[in-house]
């Protein structure tokens, strides 16, 4: 059987992240791995899940979005939600299964419904309206009272106090103050399936007649609308999938950490930014790359620890490093020059 | 070609994974290198460990704490250490950021830590608790102030609860008939600004005076307070109450004076610190009255020495946050005391110990005279209200 190149790369995306996933389990195993590592590796695999759902948006459908933690903020809270209410009633594995259902329909619901809009703009106009989308989504689920009793479900949009609950009421979201007692229930296994099954969708996706109709609409829309392509339907599907894996991103968020607060620091615009940056250090439209540049990016800051405030500054100098090594034409050239005919894996999608 | 691309992609993937390999190795290098504060007099130390944000927007808290822990770790190891076995001292920054407050609790266990004084705000001092407790580690927050912060049997705190600010103010604003009417400027982005504003109209409802009206911000708009102001007015509040931070409150005040509105202002312990506020006018916080465990101009000779000593290494005047991580280091060590913990045990048995010696200990600190606890993690410790005359505090009895 002979691969063709694609598919090879394809492979070679899995085997990396298996080969990470397999190290880190031996040294957790054997107990090399430090504390701090082990709480590391969750965050990081959801980082990779949603720099890959964005990747999706921006480097193949070419659809600049500033809002994805949007997304990620409505997987997280539909699905802690959820989890809260049959904490005491399911088992955990179809809780956490079910859980995984509910954001990711959820995220792609609210995905399909802000594409019908938003998709009819283009550049900076969709970059502006996801970034609205983005913090309207922070802003409402604020405003949310939700609690549970005897007689059912209470519902407000005032405070915790109109919710008029009996005395062995639990307030399951009171407003600004979040979800909290989230079980815990991601683990680094479910975070590495969850990333090679996005892997899987978006890298499919891409080699399918649906995926080079969706690039040939990003290379030329004109031209790609002239050939017969279903120009929004194809847009509104690149875009329904990205904003589901990103929901899949918040499901594992919300299930790692039990508070889960709708608060600017995880799901503002600066989030939003910060998957971008890992997207476009990755390489836009490199899917193996953004996962790389997620975990290390993640992971850097974490690592700088021990030069405590010093560490912002590194963090900044490097992207600007990375940034001015992986774009800059000179640098481009020089490389090219230096290192011969080594040519990157991937690097030739980017360009 | 193909060849080449197999070559290189199997080296990146090499590289990749040893970079996090190495990654590893750093941390666990830094660990072992770097203790702030306190060197072993003997083999054996006990390490205590605090988070806080240390950098971004709420800097100040993080700061505050960990610097006011430092100041009382090093004091401790001046004058002998605990049951005679000096302590190491460790900060690490969360960036208000809860997922960022568990790595920083897991690097501070990978150093060694043995207690937690942390973390810092409530959110984070709550996903911290559910590792604390996974490990039977003593946590002892001196700032978390939300209801969950202490909902594990390891887990205690030196400030108010939120709940219990909140009842406390409405108590103390009816049993001084300070007003008939009252009208709430709340933050209702803020957990702890929301968390008092609700037991407040919920512990208000028969008392003596009714709540008129209640206007939220949030932090994304908290530059102008026209608006709650005129609605606080147009209802006839004669007392405003502002369980917020202080820089909001410097600017309402601000507001109201222009406006021309001069009811009572009455806040909690977030708005200690209005009077070092920048560009602000302390004259018109003239009246200003204030349930605070902490003013740092009291005349006791623990709070002159705390405020002194703090200035000198800080150079600046430490708030409520650094008051009560500064008691909160103090508890620890008196607990230990009691139960003769030393370094040597595990960390789980030092838990045990200091949980059962939380429980029967009556500390005196900076926060109040006489602190003691109940197995739930709450303190038990008498707000005291203070008034801004002449731009100091003074007791307001």
């Amino acid at each position: 059987m002979k691969l063709d190149k694609k598919s090879k790369s394809n492979l070679i995306t899995y085997a990396i992240v298996i080969a990470a996933y397999i190290i880190f389990q031996v040294l957790a195993m054997t107990g090399n791995l430090s504390s701090h590592m082990k709480g590391l590796l969750v965050p990081m695999t959801y980082y990779a899940v949603i720099a890959v759902a964005l990747n999706l948006c921006v480097g193949i459908l070419g659809e600049l979005s500033i809002g994805h933690c949007g997304f990620m903020c409505i997987g997280a809270f539909t699905s802690a939600f959820f989890s809260k209410i049959t904490a005491d009633i399911l088992p955990t594995a179809p809780r956490f299964f079910l859980a995984f259902l509910i954001g990711i329909g959820f995220a792609a619901l609210f995905g399909f419904l802000i594409g019908i809009p938003v998709l009819r703009l283009k550049g900076d106009y969709l970059a502006i309206v996801t970034l609205a989308f983005g913090e309207i989504i922070k802003n409402v689920i604020n405003a949310f009272y939700i609690g549970i009793d005897k007689n059912g479900l209470h519902f407000s949009m005032k405070n915790s106090m109109e919710l008029g609950m009996e005395a062995d009421g639990n307030i399951l979201v009171n407003g600004a103050m979040g979800i909290t007692g989230t079980p815990h229930d991601a683990n680094f296994t479910v975070g590495i399936v969850v990333l090679l099954i996005s892997l899987f969708v978006v890298q499919n996706l891409v080699n399918s007649r649906d995926g080079r109709a969706i690039m040939a609409i990003r290379d030329n829309y004109i031209a790609a609308e002239s050939t017969g392509i279903n120009v929004t339907g194809y847009k509104m599907m690149a875009f329904t999938i990205s904003a589901a894996i990103a929901g899949a991103a918040g499901v594992l968020f919300s299930h790692n950490i039990t508070t889960l607060t709708a608060s600017s620091q995880y799901f503002g615009y600066n989030a939003s930014i910060m998957i971008l940056v890992y997207v476009v250090l990755g390489g836009i439209g490199n899917i193996r790359g953004s996962v790389i540049a997620a975990c290390i990016l993640y992971l850097l800051p974490e690592l700088l620890r021990g030069l405590s405030t010093y560490r912002m500054l590194i963090y900044s100098i490097v992207l600007i490093i990375m940034m001015i090594v992986n774009w800059s034409p000179k640098v481009i050239e020089w490389r090219k020059k230096t290192f011969g005919k080594v040519k990157l894996p991937g690097r030739k999608e980017v360009a | 070609m193909k060849k080449m691309n197999k070559v290189v992609s199997v080296m990146s993937a090499a590289v990749i994974a040893l970079s996090m390999l190495a990654g590893c190795g750093d941390t666990a290098a830094d660990t072992a290198g770097t203790g702030d504060a306190g060197s072993a007099s003997g083999d054996k130390v006990f390490k205590i460990g605090a988070i806080g944000p240390l950098t971004g927007g709420a800097a100040a808290y993080g700061n505050a704490v960990c610097n006011a822990a430092e100041l009382a770790v090093a004091e401790i190891n001046a004058n002998g250490g605990i049951n005679g076995y000096q302590v190491e001292y460790k900060k690490q920054d969360d960036e208000l950021n809860a997922e960022k407050s568990v790595n920083a609790y897991n690097t501070l266990k990978d150093w060694g830590m043995q207690v937690l004084v942390g973390s810092t705000t409530s959110a984070c001092s709550i996903a911290v608790s559910e590792y604390t407790k996974a490990d039977n580690m003593f946590q002892l927050t001196p700032s978390g102030s939300a209801e969950d912060c202490v909902k594990y049997d390891n887990a205690f705190r030196v400030c108010f609860s939120d709940p219990n600010q909140g009842i406390a103010s409405a108590q103390y604003i009816s049993d001084h008939n300070l007003a008939t009417k009252v009208g709430i400027i709340y933050d209702s982005s803020d957990v702890y600004s929301s968390g008092i504003y609700q037991k407040f109209v919920q512990e208000s409802e028969g008392k003596n005076f009714e709540v008129v009206s209640a206007e939220a911000f949030t932090a994304d708009n908290n530059t102008d307070f026209s608006v709650q102001l005129q609605k606080a007015k147009d209802a006839g509040a004669d007392l405003v109450f502002l369980p917020i931070y202080y820089k909001e409150a410097a600017l309402i005040l601000t507001q109201a004076s222009t406006m021309g509105y001069a009811p009572t202002f009455f806040g909690v312990d977030g708005l200690d610190g209005i009077l070092t506020v920048e560009n602000f006018d302390v004259s018109l916080a003239e009246g200003v009255m204030l349930l605070t465990p902490f003013a740092a101009d009291a005349t006791d000779d623990l709070t002159v020495n705390f405020v002194k000593n703090y200035q000198e290494k800080y150079g600046e005047i430490p708030n409520q946050f650094a008051a009560d991580a500064y008691d909160a280091v103090f508890i620890i060590k008196q607990a230990m005391e009691a139960k003769g913990v030393t370094p040597d045990m595990s960390v789980s048995d030092i838990c045990e110990a200091v949980k059962g010696a939380m429980t029967e200990i009556e500390a005196s600190g900076l926060t109040s005279a006489k602190m003691t606890w109940a197995a739930n993690g709450e303190p038990n410790k008498e707000p005291k209200a203070v008034i801004i005359k002449d731009g100091a505090y003074v007791s307001a009895q």
